[in-house]
């Protein structure tokens, strides 16, 4: 019976004993030890839940990103295209411009051209008048240098009078 | 991936081992009578030859008793043995109607001397001359010798023993190493605060977690934080202690968990910390339980005896489990000497390999069922019904 009966030395003695561990453990081990575990536990859920939202964040940026990429592009495009139409409008412009102004220039030149030929035809005749005169007189005086010949001359002058 | 076979394999390699050990059990009877036969032809021999006595033949043909060292090696003692002749003894403390008594068991040389204290004379003495030498061999108690030299039974039940036997000495130092490993643990958490563990403590953790949540949170609730110190504590006291206990050698071999003294008061813990919490759904459970008023008398006394119930079944359980591990394999270390052969050595030591490498899947198994237990029972206590 002594195996199942317990003596009071070791009961007295585990009593004190497990108290004691259970209070000090209490205090310096499972406190600690448990908060700890805890703690970090919490802090790895929070770093796991962040690192999820981290990732829609980014997945939502990349979108975006893509959606500006987007959106740029077709900017670039409608640029482009806008460009391009002012250029050739530009171009357009420009041709019309320097034709009209080339037609201002041929039409001025015509009219220089038309001046001066006037103005050579006018000193031509001028001219023509003057050696002519000149010729004329020139002949005249050869031809006049006999008394028979200013006769006719004169005469058919005359005639020429009359008959107007 | 499948294996079932490595399963069966094993499974047949445990069926031959235990025929083996049954078969070997079938053969000792007949062994037994054998050995005693030689025994007496020697003893025979001896009285033939009493003209040459020799005290040191007839030590030698000392007959072997397996129960008393079996029963001498599980129960308590006032010295520790460590080896051949050489035992730590330990202070003796006695309460006495005088006063406090205290001494090294020392003065007692292994039981052959008397102590003259400061009240009395002290013997270490077997509990009743009247049992045979093996039920008695482990009952040595400290009795009061009176002046006729005889011990005085009367003056033997006054004086209690509070002494640091080999078991409370065995449980101090399952405190001292309990207390040293966590508090090295828990300064280790707070210098490495929110960093992964490290070494002993990454060693500890899983079962840490592992008593959270597989037995507080689920037993207990959502109120399981409040019982977390008691529980690793009470783990960790049982696993210490049943494992120091499986080391035959100095400073373990204590059957400190095996000792109903012990898990008494472990159960009383448990009997306590449950009844303190309990709810009033708890007490209303015991003492107006959903029955018919006339049934109260039947039930209230079974609801009584349930509350003890539980932790008597802790405090056996663990003892029974851990005194029968010790048992066995002192058993079998005793088989080389009942059957006086080296030959039977390797198959001993072969099945108390077994036996030990079982028992400490005991010692992990009873230290968390003393746990989980305590947990349920705590968990029945706090349930709120809604």
């Amino acid at each position: 019976m002594e195996l199942v009966t317990p003596s009071i030395g070791l009961v007295f003695w585990t009593l004190i004993a497990f108290l004691f561990l259970l209070l000090l453990l209490k205090k310096y081990a499972w406190k600690p030890i448990m908060s700890a575990i805890h703690d970090r536990e919490q802090y790895i859920d929070e770093a796991l839940n962040k690192a999820e939202l981290a990732k829609k964040e980014m997945a939502r940026l990349t979108a975006q990103n893509e959606d500006l990429l987007k959106e740029a592009r077709a900017e670039r495009d409608i640029i482009l295209k806008e460009a391009k139409t002012l250029k050739d409008s530009i171009v357009n412009e420009a041709k019309v411009q320097a034709q009209n102004e080339g037609a201002k220039l041929i039409e001025k030149a015509k009219i220089e051209i038309e001046n001066q030929k006037k103005a050579a035809l006018i000193e031509l005749k001028n001219q023509v008048s003057t050696l002519s005169l000149d010729i004329a007189e020139r002949v005249l005086r050869n031809q006049l240098q006999d008394k028979a010949k200013q006769q006719e001359l004169v005469t058919g002058l005359l005639k020429d009078v009359e008959l107007n | 991936m499948d294996c079932s076979h490595v399963f069966e394999f094993k499974v047949n390699r445990l069926i031959v081992a235990f025929t083996l050990f049954l078969a070997f059990f079938a053969v000792v009877p007949s062994v037994y009578a054998q050995t005693e036969a030689v025994d007496s032809a020697v003893v025979d021999s001896a009285n033939v030859h009493a003209e040459k006595p020799s005290s040191e033949g007839a030590n030698g043909e000392e007959k072997f008793d397996p129960t008393a060292v079996v029963m001498e090696h599980i129960a308590d003692s006032h010295v520790w043995h460590v080896a051949g002749n050489f035992a730590f003894p330990l202070p003796v403390i006695l309460y006495t109607p005088s006063g406090l008594e205290v001494f090294s068991s020392g003065e007692f040389h292994h039981g052959e001397a008397d102590h003259k204290g400061k009240y009395n004379t002290y013997r270490l003495e077997e509990e009743a001359k009247g049992q045979s030498v093996s039920q008695n061999f482990f009952n040595k108690q400290i009795k009061v010798v009176g002046a006729d030299g005889k011990v005085d039974e009367a003056a033997s039940a006054e004086i209690m023993d509070f002494s640091i036997t080999k078991n409370v000495a065995a449980m101090f130092l399952t405190v001292v190493i309990l207390l040293f490993v966590f508090t090295a643990v828990a300064t280790a958490y707070k210098k490495r605060e929110g960093k992964s563990p490290r070494g002993l403590q990454s060693f500890l953790e899983p079962i840490f977690v592992f008593i959270r949540d597989d037995v507080a949170r689920p037993n207990i609730g959502h109120d399981f934080a409040r019982f977390m110190p008691f529980l690793l504590t009470i783990f960790f006291f049982i696993l210490i202690n049943n494992l120091l206990g499986l080391i035959p050698i100095f400073p373990g071999g204590a059957n400190v968990t095996g000792n109903i003294a012990t898990t008494f008061i472990l159960a009383i813990f448990t009997l306590i910390i449950v009844n303190v919490n309990g709810n009033k759904y708890y007490w209303r459970h015991v003492f107006a339980p959903a029955v018919p008023k006339w049934m109260y008398i039947i039930m209230i006394p079974v609801e009584l005896i349930g509350i003890l119930s539980r932790p008597f079944a802790l405090m056996v359980r663990l003892f029974a489990n851990i005194t029968a591990g010790h048992i066995i394999v002192l058993s079998l270390i005793s088989l080389i000497f009942i059957f006086k052969s080296l030959a039977i050595a390797p198959v001993s030591v072969a099945f108390v390999i077994f036996m030990d490498v079982l028992e400490l899947l005991v010692a992990f198994l009873q230290a968390f069922i003393f746990t989980l237990l305590s947990a349920l029972f705590i968990g029945m206590a706090i349930e709120e019904h809604h």
